[in-house]
């Protein structure tokens, strides 16, 4: 099937007014509350918030892993060719580990504690690619070196409690990769990890998305990893994305309250004779959904007006939005709420295979 | 060093007020630690013999000055965690001894343990396991005080204190679950849980680890506060490098169950003498997008604790490593001044026969006298 | 742009609470739960019918249970209006007999069950607790018991004493106290390695307070839930007791031996003597059902 979207100019990933709701008993969880954006196709998107901003859930929205019963999910959802929310669930499972997958948090967890590194990316090829058994494991050894697992060979015979945290998230890698997807989807994906091995497997994560040309949506609550390897970064807190812009632009010139108060709290040089600026309060309980913007009851800058109604984005530049009655738009600038900027792609498109 | 011999101060320590419960003096560490030593025999086989152990405290020996915040920093399997329980007593050690301000912990004549834990107390990393989910918090934090003859109301009463101290409203926290709380809510619980019973030594064991960054900062501001109005001592552990500079007057650096390097804070993050640790500096991220790294400060991984390597147990993994290195144990060294920056590594020593030992005009800095 | 802050009407110093300000506990919830759900409720509500009859049985049984008459025996269901489920071989009042018999059978259900929690709960708790040797005496003299079917164990042990009720009561603690001891001492085991253990150990605490205070009250759910789904397993068991000779001694109404005295006549009055085994299942059931309930209630992943 031709797919118009491998053209280098058409998003890979647009989202448009997600919203997710979860029902728990007579209780409803409004945990995504109107999150769009856009990816390029080789592009890297760090979505950073704390716990309870819905960053997880977005990510689980965009496979739909959500629980059926219990959640509601309405908007727009594009990967590639495919209207994700369209699909039914035999086309839905086909496309989960093909063209989109997924790299979790926990790899022990995630990893089947029954089977063999071989026998799991084995699986994983077969299912997709129709390959036979032998091919496959020759497959799955191209992707343990590709990762760097020192002694694949022998990695390909073991099971999971038998490697280490960096190996088994390497691993988890390799899985992710084995059927070239066009997008990944990392949640939290080194936050288990000590710092000297979550730079390694930063740094790899980096270089095959490079090499292969692939979308990355990485999903953290670390303000330095998403410096270490994003392109894009949007910040979420309650459900929203308060702000969105590229690396440099969010990460150097904040403007959303929300955003400077991270960067402010995150302890650097000595400062043992006074406070850390800290943002004070807890994150908002998303059984309740604010009538104005979620942040003003934390934010040392509100005003009334913060209290009446959901600030919409503001253009800061072209490609630097944030959600802040504070901010003033851009003069003479009617261009669509979600930034589109120009991005170069790799000279090579496609991978090593 | 005899085990009973007390290191002497030269330098001057923190000023600390005057505590009605100090023993030993100003000059007198609160906490010394001497060869501590824990080993985990692996099990296995038909008959359950031991066959390995996993040595996750070997040989560890630090002060604890009064008044000042020691950090402790290593990765997992570097056995911090393990210390913070061999310190409190909740694992005992197989060798070496503990010393609390001036008199030697548990032994005929030692310290009893009851003692010992009302002057030092531990926050545990946040999780779900750390209060009892079937008690209301102000339970919990009333429960220390309990074990100890306070009747139940005084108990509560001074739970609410805590509580309040802590900075949650009691009248609307103290008879929550812990379901009910956040996580940072939740380590203020431990916190108030640990001062229960008027510690002069806290020990927090990644106590802010869990944290959303925001919470994180909060979380330190308040035991900062609660470090200067009750005259408290700490010893922090953490992972974190960035929190570690940021809390810790002075600190120690573990691997595999060794100490490597130990000295004041500020002076190890200017100059870091360990390989390793130098490598734990540059594996920081910054959130400056235009400093990314480029290359991996270590690679690989931890080796298995079960299995150390011989001799110097960074050398699989240290760009430096000699014939040296594999067949001697550095020593740490020793000093009399509790500022001194002190290593383990053949680098630092001249008479180990390293190729880049440091020539011996500078071999007074790096003994640190 | 000003950067002039408004003083915000909430949140001052202190935390706000993040949740509602009603401070539930965990059997609140689990009360909130239940209540939701109809199933259980009208099956304990089936139980509250059958140990309200058991209790008022005097007063609602229409005959004497034990009084019998020849000339009325094996009549059917509604005979004369007056025996409304009829009578057994003996003319005695089925009817009755089923109410008084309900006593019995609640209690060969209720009580082996209660003394085997106390008894193999506690033993748990102190396996569990404090481990090696304590822990391996206690758990294999328990698996020496749970390697009998509980079946033939209660057979054998009620049949080597003698038979009667006291003895099937004593069988049958004997029967539940392995599994119970076993639930115990799994959950006592998962509860020890928890930090808030170890931070009641660093406060100074003894092994039995914190045993008592801390780990109990975290044990007590997994072993009611457990120790509920037993009791219609004991009815049944107590059934089949009596219904081998073991139980309760003749003339005493009880279902299981209603059941073997009514066996013969069953090309008579087929319906009549399949009425205590309908007893038997209703009220096994209906136990069965509840505890199920009250384990997906109380299976909060707060």
């Amino acid at each position: 099937m031709l797919d118009q979207t491998a053209r280098s100019d058409l998003p890979l990933v647009e989202v448009d007014d997600l919203h997710v709701r979860f029902f728990d008993g007579d209780e409803t969880v409004w945990a995504v509350n109107g999150v769009s954006f856009e990816l390029m196709p080789g592009e890297v998107l760090c979505i950073i918030g704390e716990s309870g901003s819905g960053k997880s859930v977005t990510m689980r929205a965009l496979m739909r892993l959500l629980p059926g019963q219990r959640s509601v999910i309405s908007g727009r959802i594009r990967i590639g060719q495919f209207d994700i929310m369209a699909l039914d669930e035999r086309r839905m499972s086909a496309i989960r580990g093909s063209t989109v997958s997924m790299v979790f948090q926990e790899p022990m967890t995630a990893l089947d504690p029954v089977y063999t590194l071989g026998q799991q990316i084995g699986e994983t090829l077969m299912r997709h690619e129709g390959c036979s058994r032998k091919a496959a494991r020759q497959r799955a050894l191209e992707l343990l070196q590709l990762v760097k697992v020192p002694l694949p060979e022998r990695r390909l015979d073991s099971y999971p409690h038998e490697l280490s945290g960096g190996l088994r998230q390497r691993a988890l890698i390799a899985m992710a990769l084995s059927c070239r997807p066009r997008l990944v989807l990392a949640d939290e994906p080194t936050t288990a990890l000590d710092a000297s091995v979550q730079i390694q497997i930063l740094l790899l994560l980096r270089k095959l998305q490079r090499e292969l040309g692939m979308g990355l949506i990485f999903v953290t609550h670390d303000l330095g990893v998403a410096a270490q390897i994003a392109d894009q970064i949007a910040v979420m807190y309650a459900g929203r994305i308060v702000e969105l812009g590229s690396a440099g632009d969010v990460l150097l010139r904040p403007r959303h309250p929300y955003t400077k108060g991270l960067l402010a709290s995150i302890v650097r040089d000595p400062l043992r004779d006074h406070d850390i600026e800290a943002i004070p309060g807890s994150p908002p309980d998303l059984r309740v959904i604010a009538q104005g913007c979620s942040f003003a009851p934390r934010c040392k800058f509100a005003r009334p007006i913060c209290a009446t109604a959901v600030p919409r984005p503001r253009h800061i530049a072209p490609d630097h939005v944030a959600s802040c009655v504070l901010i003033e738009d851009l003069p003479h600038h009617d261009a669509p709420a979600v930034p589109r900027p120009p991005f170069p792609i790799p000279a090579s498109g496609r991978g090593v295979y | 060093m005899a085990a009973d011999a007390v290191p002497r101060l030269v330098t001057q320590p923190p000023t600390a007020p005057d505590d009605p419960r100090d023993r030993g003096g100003r000059a007198q560490p609160l906490l010394i630690a001497q060869n501590l030593e824990k080993h985990f025999p692996i099990r296995g086989g038909m008959l359950s013999r031991e066959h390995g152990s996993i040595k996750a405290v070997d040989d560890v020996s630090f002060s604890v000055l009064k008044g000042e915040t020691m950090g402790v920093v290593g990765e997992s399997g570097c056995g911090k965690s393990t210390l913070a329980r061999v310190l409190m007593g909740l694992v005992p050690q197989d060798k070496g001894s503990i010393v609390f301000d001036g008199e030697m912990v548990g032994g005929q004549q030692g310290l009893p343990m009851r003692e010992l834990r009302r002057n030092m107390q531990i926050v545990f990393q946040d999780s779900d396991s750390s209060l009892n989910p079937r008690l209301p918090i102000v339970e919990s934090i009333a429960y220390g005080p309990r074990v100890h003859g306070m009747r139940r109301a005084e108990a509560r009463s001074l739970a609410r204190d805590l509580l309040q101290r802590v900075g949650l409203d009691p009248a609307l926290f103290a008879f929550r679950y812990p379901h009910e709380l956040s996580g940072g809510q939740k380590q203020r619980v431990n916190v108030a849980r640990a001062l229960a019973l008027n510690p002069r030594l806290v020990i927090l064991d990644e106590a802010v680890s869990a944290l959303d960054k925001s919470i994180e900062a909060q979380v330190l501001n308040l035991l900062r506060q609660l470090k200067q109005t009750l005259n408290l001592t700490y010893v922090f552990i953490s992972h974190d490098l960035n929190v570690v500079r940021c809390v810790s007057d002075r600190m120690l650096v573990m691997y595999l169950g060794q100490v490597v390097e130990i000295g004041p804070t500020d002076t190890i993050y200017r100059k870091p003498k360990h390989p390793y640790t130098e490598a734990l500096l540059e594996s920081r991220l910054t959130t400056d997008p235009r400093n990314r790294v480029e290359i991996a400060p270590l690679a690989g991984d931890p080796p298995n604790p079960a299995d150390p390597p011989s001799g110097c147990r960074f050398r699989t993994r240290c760009v430096f490593a000699e014939e040296i290195c594999a067949a001697r144990r550095p020593a740490l060294g020793e000093s009399n001044s509790h500022a001194a920056h002190l290593v383990a590594c053949h680098m630092a020593d001249p008479r180990s026969g390293h190729s880049r030992t440091a020539p011996s005009s500078q071999r007074a800095a790096a003994l640190g006298c | 742009m000003s950067d002039t802050a408004l003083p915000l009407p909430r949140l001052a110093g202190a935390e706000r609470a993040p949740r509602s300000a009603r401070a539930r506990g965990y059997w609140r919830t689990v009360g909130r739960r239940l209540s939701r759900d109809y199933v259980t409720l009208f099956f304990a509500l089936v139980i509250a019918v059958i140990v309200l009859a058991a209790i008022l049985a005097p007063l609602i049984a229409p005959f004497d249970p034990n009084a019998t008459s020849i000339v009325n025996r094996l009549k059917p269901i509604g005979y004369k209006g007056l025996f409304i489920l009829g009578t057994d071989e003996l003319g005695r009042d089925v009817l009755s007999r089923l109410i008084y018999g309900g006593r019995i059978s609640l209690l060969m259900g209720l009580l082996p069950v209660g003394l085997a929690t106390c008894i193999g709960g506690f033993l748990g708790l102190i396996a569990g607790f404090a481990g090696g040797w304590v822990n391996a005496l206690i758990m294999r003299i328990m698996d020496v018991f749970y390697a009998f079917p509980s079946v033939l164990l209660a057979v054998a042990i009620s049949g080597t004493m003698g038979g009667g009720i006291v003895v099937s009561l004593v069988a049958l603690t004997l029967v539940f106290t392995p599994p119970l001891c076993r639930v115990s001492e799994a959950a006592t085991t998962q509860i020890r390695s928890r930090d808030f253990v170890d931070a009641a150990r660093a406060s100074g605490a003894t092994s039995l307070s914190i045993m008592l205070y801390h780990v109990l009250r975290n044990v007590l759910a997994p072993v009611l839930i457990y120790a509920s789904s037993l009791v219609s397993v004991s009815i049944l068991l107590a059934a089949g007791l009596s219904f081998l000779g073991l139980g309760v001694e003749p003339p005493t109404p009880d279902w299981g031996l209603m059941l073997s005295t009514l066996r013969q006549s069953i090309y008579v009055q087929p319906v009549i003597c399949a009425l205590p085994g309908a007893a038997i299942f209703v009220c096994s059931l209906s136990f069965n059902l509840v505890s199920d309930g009250l384990r997906q209630a109380m299976d909060i992943k707060a």
